[in-house]
């Protein structure tokens, strides 16, 4: 057990990574009932936004910097693709049946894909992205390089300012409201297209900040990067508790750590000697989310369903 | 001078089903006007259509000389039209203070607010009471006043009521007819809608039975109180 400390950091910044792009899924799914899987794309531009701001920067422009620059270049580009296409994909077919947005997603994710692998510069393999230079910092025994302290302190600080949005502010208060009751909400004077909207672009806000997290952490984007960490995310999501904005970050730290943990230990029980190492993490990530739907359909920190109504 | 309300020829269609077939009515100022009638008379179709949740295939609805048409829902209100609905519809998960906040969404004058709010209190002590609890742990009784003293919040010209004693104890009942009595001596305009007939109709001004989608007999409260169809039909007597 000499590198506890160690798979636990690995976990958490993983973690505080998918919960931030959780956060898109379970805001969407919390106002509008619609899995959005083409979040994963949405989280995947927001890096190829971040790099072109570095990319057009003039030389010089040390990468502390151009950080929030880059974080800002990257927030714009997923909320302009994420509110265009709630606005020319989604709302269009908001009475449809639940099937045809949930399809309309996927292929919305696949387009995404193939525009950037098919027009950004040099997309069609992984692409550099900056990395800071210098040491490791050391902390409670574990290494953890810049681009994870920038995912360990960018998730509590988003998730504080969300959590003073949602309960503090007007529009907030509007969004709990269509949440619980979109028709009644419209009575009482929200703009609930408005709503909606805005749940998209936080949500694709929050899934930029975590792309610039990963290429900072992985020292390159792809145009695939957004698909298995989407499902993930989406994992994390359920694994939460679909809906809640809390739930989402937990399940992330929480798919994280199993994550970590089982590739860090799981060899190292006796008989499952064949099941460790980094390849059957995603088996035990998944294996996860099983045993806990299972036990609490809800999720960890999910609404009963019964409440809904 | 004009109506408050003017709803003419209206009709509303669930796809090919027309669910409200033609009806007309007004609602004056100061006055408290009913809708009665059994269930899938078009009643609860016809408060949607006038708040804006439902479109009419036809006709015309003027509110304060305007006509409301293409207005969507949540710019209604702003107009001085709340709609408490059928079933209460409070927010469950938001605290009694937070779903009154909520019918004042549009205004801004933080005083009148929480002048408004302590109003639905003295009209509903309970509410006060439980006042930090969410509203969805209230009893059914509890949760209608909850919907009702929300509605108030938006400071309506027209209040609309949708089956306010449903599901209700006799108490309980008896409680929300007295506060509409109340609304009224205090000015407010009041669209009610009913199944139950007798303690409707004994406070309106006005009174319209729909039956299937039309207006079959309108009156005065009293009127129709002491029609004969009307107390066979919907007063249980033979």
């Amino acid at each position: 057990m000499h590198e506890l400390p160690q798979q636990l950091a690995n976990g958490l910044i993983l973690g505080a990574m998918y919960g931030l792009i959780a956060i898109g899924y379970t805001m969407v799914y919390g106002i509008v009932q619609l899995i959005n899987f083409a979040h994963g794309e949405i989280f995947m531009v927001g890096g190829f936004g971040a790099l072109t701001v570095y990319l057009i920067l003039p030389a010089g422009f040390s990468l502390g910097a151009a950080i929030p620059l880059m974080i800002l270049g990257g927030i714009v580009v997923s909320v302009a693709v994420a509110t265009a296409a709630e606005r020319f994909a989604y709302r269009p077919l908001r009475s449809a049946p639940r099937l045809a947005p949930l399809i309309t997603a996927i292929g919305l994710s696949i387009v995404l894909q193939q525009l950037v692998w098919q027009f950004y510069p040099d997309a069609k393999k992984d692409h550099p992205f900056p990395q800071f230079k210098g040491e490791a910092i050391s902390l409670f025994g574990a290494n953890i390089q810049p681009g994870g302290i920038f995912l360990l302190i960018a998730a509590p600080v988003s998730m504080i300012i969300l959590g003073f949005f949602v309960n503090k502010t007007r529009t907030g208060r509007g969004m709990q409201a269509t949440a619980q009751d979109p028709d009644t909400a419209k009575l009482m004077g929200i703009n609930t297209d408005r709503i909606i909207v805005t749940a998209f672009a936080i949500g694709a806000a929050f899934a930029a900040v975590a792309a610039v997290g990963y290429g900072l952490h992985n020292g390159q984007v792809g145009f695939r990067m957004g698909f298995i960490l989407g499902l993930k995310a989406f994992t994390a999501a359920v694994l939460g508790g679909i809906g809640n904005i809390y739930g989402a970050m937990l399940g992330g730290l929480v798919l994280g750590v199993a994550e970590a943990l089982a590739t860090g230990y799981m060899a190292d029980v006796p008989g499952m000697e064949l099941f460790g190492g980094g390849s059957w993490k995603d088996v035990w990530a998944f294996a996860l989310l099983i045993i806990v739907l299972l036990v609490r359909p809800q999720g960890l920190l999910g609404e009963r369903v019964a409440d809904r109504a | 001078m004009t109506a408050l309300l003017e709803v003419e020829d209206l009709r509303v269609a669930y796809g090919k089903i027309e669910a409200v077939k033609g009806i007309s009515f007004t609602v004056e100022e100061g006055q408290v006007v009913t809708l009665i009638g059994t269930n899938g008379a078009g009643k609860t179709t016809t408060l949607r259509t006038l708040s804006g949740l439902l479109k009419p295939s036809g006709g015309s609805i003027r509110f304060n000389g305007k006509p409301l048409d293409g207005i969507p829902a949540h710019k209604i209100v702003a107009l001085g039209l709340a709609h408490s609905p059928e079933g209460r519809h409070i927010f469950p998960r938001l605290t009694i203070t937070e779903n009154l906040q909520l019918g004042a969404f549009l205004r801004s004058d933080k005083e009148g607010i929480a002048k408004d709010i302590q109003r639905a209190y003295d009209l509903f002590p309970i509410l006060g009471e439980r006042r930090k609890q969410a509203a969805g742990t209230l009893s059914g009784g509890e949760q209608q006043m909850l919907a009702m003293g929300r509605a108030l919040m938006s400071q309506p010209k027209l209040l609309m009521l949708d089956e306010p004693s449903m599901g209700l104890s006799p108490i309980m009942m008896q409680k929300i007819m007295e506060t509409i009595v109340e609304l009224r001596a205090g000015g407010t305009t009041i669209l009610l809608v009913e199944q139950n007939a007798q303690a409707a109709l004994s406070l309106a001004d006005q009174g319209h039975v729909m039956e299937i989608g039309k207006i079959v007999l309108s009156g005065t409260g009293q009127h129709l109180l002491h029609d004969e169809s009307v107390r066979k039909a919907y007063l249980g007597e033979d």
